[in-house]
């Protein structure tokens, strides 16, 4: 436990402990210490880049085992596992493990996409309200008052149920197939950037009062500059931070939504519409309702751990206490 | 503080006038209406007779003028008739609501029954193994998908064990409490088990924060008992930011409850409410959701009045003038 005492001791004693040490380490590495010392989220990081890369590999994998995705066989239907179907086949006989994969591909990248997403916008938002304050920051954060007071839940179902075609929308972009990818991603976003908007907000307000912003003021850089080059540095942890903890709640919601029917709509899977057609099957065939769950759970609980040592790791005083 | 209160519902009606305008719109945008639902259950229906229903209903006017009679009617206290249910959509609400109030306040008082002596217990003894193995615990229960977690118990518990019920309310004929009860089981378990971890998480923070206090460190050299430091004066303090948090999950309980009650089958607002989106009936939907917002608004509202009820340190800045 030796680096976890000697962190704690760098997060108050500042410059002096860290000279006192062999060798004097830069902020980067102490970071980087720092995180590797809180193991679970070691662990996470690389159980999410394996996921990452099987699901990324997916079309590679099912080609060198010579199985089509999208292949049925009426005849094996949620057949147990075997040489060819490492987890067994589902309730229409294509691979289960592949089609795992290619979930995988939709739940990460909604999970990553919205998240960003709601980041840059938390972020502009939080930076905005923080920086002018006065009436500017008291109709942003009524805002964000009002959409935390939204029912989260209930308003997704709705907005996930829009019949697009009722909407004036390019035809191309109604009728394409991914449609459902961008409309979740999107409908994520809109409610997710809270969180990050708060945050930035406080940070803003913490940092704008110290020296090196009021020099640059003074020196004559515009507002943009400011918050651009000054600012946003010095906030940054907390969004990485708040961000990575929200890439697990979006896959949560994600596969509720597809869950429900209204998400990733099929033939294209996803884990959560994976456990839907599962649900049926439960009596006869409970091992397809086990593996897609247990993956959203492994990637979500992952992504919290990630959060949980990003948070430790860049946030020293938080862990002060840390002994 | 009446100001205070009076800002705080101003904003709330806002927030609430906002979501109806914006769920009215959205339901609008939903396939199908609902004299659809009567052509597809009815195949007499000639398209004049559609017509005809639809100006009936008023569907054939422009949706900004139908949103302002629902409003005004609304705020008569009149909700409108369900189009599923043949009764009007207060009749169909308020037993929903009672059966949400059981399964969620069960859970809550479970789950906070739970997580204060484990969050204490953990505090109390940090970055040990039993705190290592808590923290684990729950970041599970955060992280466990809620819908599968119900399949799951249903798996074990109904399908191979066989000790409770799938789902339902009750059995058919059967009555009494125990019937009752154990049909409440699974979807309560379901419920705190997603939720625990959460306040564990939290009343462990609080904990750490207050035992830092110098209080705490005085209480200890005067030699007052470990114990009554710890579950006395520290938990009292901790109980404010835990309190005011449990506030707040209030709302956020009703949309978890959705998941679980749809799946469990369990008749309570969050079935309606997705029952009723699904199934195009405008009116219930709308009431509903509306409900649902007013729950939110009223946790953060409550959440507010506990912080300062509890902490004399916090007062109302128009009182201090």
């Amino acid at each position: 436990m030796e680096p976890v005492a000697r962190s704690a001791e760098l997060g108050r004693g500042g410059l002096e402990a860290a000279e006192r040490g062999a060798t004097a380490l830069s902020p980067a590495r102490l970071r980087l210490r720092r995180f590797l010392s809180h193991r679970a989220a070691v662990v996470s990081a690389v159980v999410l880049v394996t996921l990452a890369a099987l699901a990324l590999a997916a079309p590679w994998i099912a080609e060198a085992r010579g199985i089509d995705p999208a292949a049925q066989d009426l005849f094996n239907r949620a057949g147990p596992p075997d040489a060819q179907h490492w987890l067994g086949t589902d309730e229409l006989g294509r691979d289960l493990m592949v089609r795992l994969l290619y979930g995988g591909r939709v739940s990460l990248t909604v999970g990553l996409a919205a998240a960003l997403i709601a980041a840059v916008f938390g972020t502009a938002i939080g930076l905005l309200a923080g920086y002018y304050g006065g009436r500017t920051d008291t109709v942003l954060m009524r805002l964000t008052d009002g959409v935390i007071a939204l029912p989260l839940l209930p308003l997704l179902i709705i907005l996930a149920a829009v019949d697009l075609s009722k909407l004036p929308l390019p035809a191309a972009i109604a009728g394409s197939g991914s449609v459902d990818l961008y409309r979740i991603v999107l409908i994520v976003a809109l409610f997710g950037w809270t969180t990050v908007a708060r945050l930035v907000r406080g940070a803003t307000l913490a940092v704008r009062r110290r020296e090196f912003v009021r020099a640059a003021i003074a020196m004559g850089a515009g507002s943009g500059r400011v918050m651009r080059v000054h600012i946003l540095p010095n906030v940054a942890s907390p969004i990485v931070v708040a961000t990575t903890l929200s890439v697990g709640n979006i896959i949560l919601l994600e596969s509720v939504l597809s869950f429900l029917g209204l998400g990733i709509q099929r033939p294209t899977p996803s884990w959560g519409n994976m456990l839907t057609d599962a649900q049926d099957l439960i009596w006869s065939a409970p091992h397809l309702a086990v593996w897609p769950g247990l993956l959203i759970f492994v990637t979500v609980i992952a992504f919290n751990f990630l959060g949980d040592g990003l948070q430790d790791a860049l946030d020293p005083r938080a862990t002060v206490d840390k002994r | 503080m009446i100001r205070f209160l009076v800002s705080r519902l101003l904003q709330a009606f806002v927030v609430l006038a906002v979501m109806s305008a914006l769920v009215y719109g959205l339901i609008g945008l939903m396939p199908g209406d609902p004299v659809d639902i009567m052509i597809t259950s009815n195949p007499d229906l000639t398209p004049a007779d559609a017509e005809r229903l639809r100006a009936l209903y008023g569907l054939d006017r422009p949706l900004a003028e139908r949103y302002w009679n629902w409003l005004s009617a609304a705020l008569a206290g009149d909700l409108g008739y369900s189009r599923v249910h043949p009764m009007p959509v207060m009749e169909l609400l308020l037993p929903r609501l009672g059966n949400t109030l059981l399964l969620v306040g069960t859970s809550l008082v479970l789950a906070a029954a739970i997580a204060v002596p484990v969050g204490v217990y953990a505090a109390v003894r940090p970055y040990r193994l039993p705190d290592t193995m808590i923290n684990l615990a729950c970041f599970a229960g955060i992280s466990v998908p809620p819908f599968w977690l119900a399949l799951m118990m249903m798996m074990l518990f109904a399908v191979t064990l066989g000790w409770l019920p799938a789902g339902g309310m009750a059995t058919p004929g059967a009555s009494g409490f125990w019937d009752r009860a154990e049909h409440l089981v699974l979807p309560v378990m379901t419920l705190t088990l997603a939720s625990v971890g959460g306040y564990t998480r939290y009343v462990r923070a609080a904990m750490m924060e207050q035992l830092r206090q110098d209080y705490v460190r005085t209480a200890m050299a005067k030699g007052v008992a470990a114990r009554a430091v710890v579950w006395r004066h520290a938990l009292r303090n901790a109980m404010i930011p835990v309190v005011t948090i449990l506030a707040l999950e209030v709302g956020t309980l009703f949309s978890g409850a959705l998941i679980t009650e749809t799946m469990f089958g369990y008749l309570g607002m969050g079935k309606l409410i997705y029952d009723s989106i699904m199934g195009n009936d405008y009116n219930v939907a709308l009431a509903g959701l509306l409900f649902a917002t007013v729950m939110t608004v009223f946790g953060s509202l409550l959440a507010d009045i506990a912080y300062v009820g509890l902490d004399p340190r916090i007062t109302f800045a128009e009182e201090r003038v």
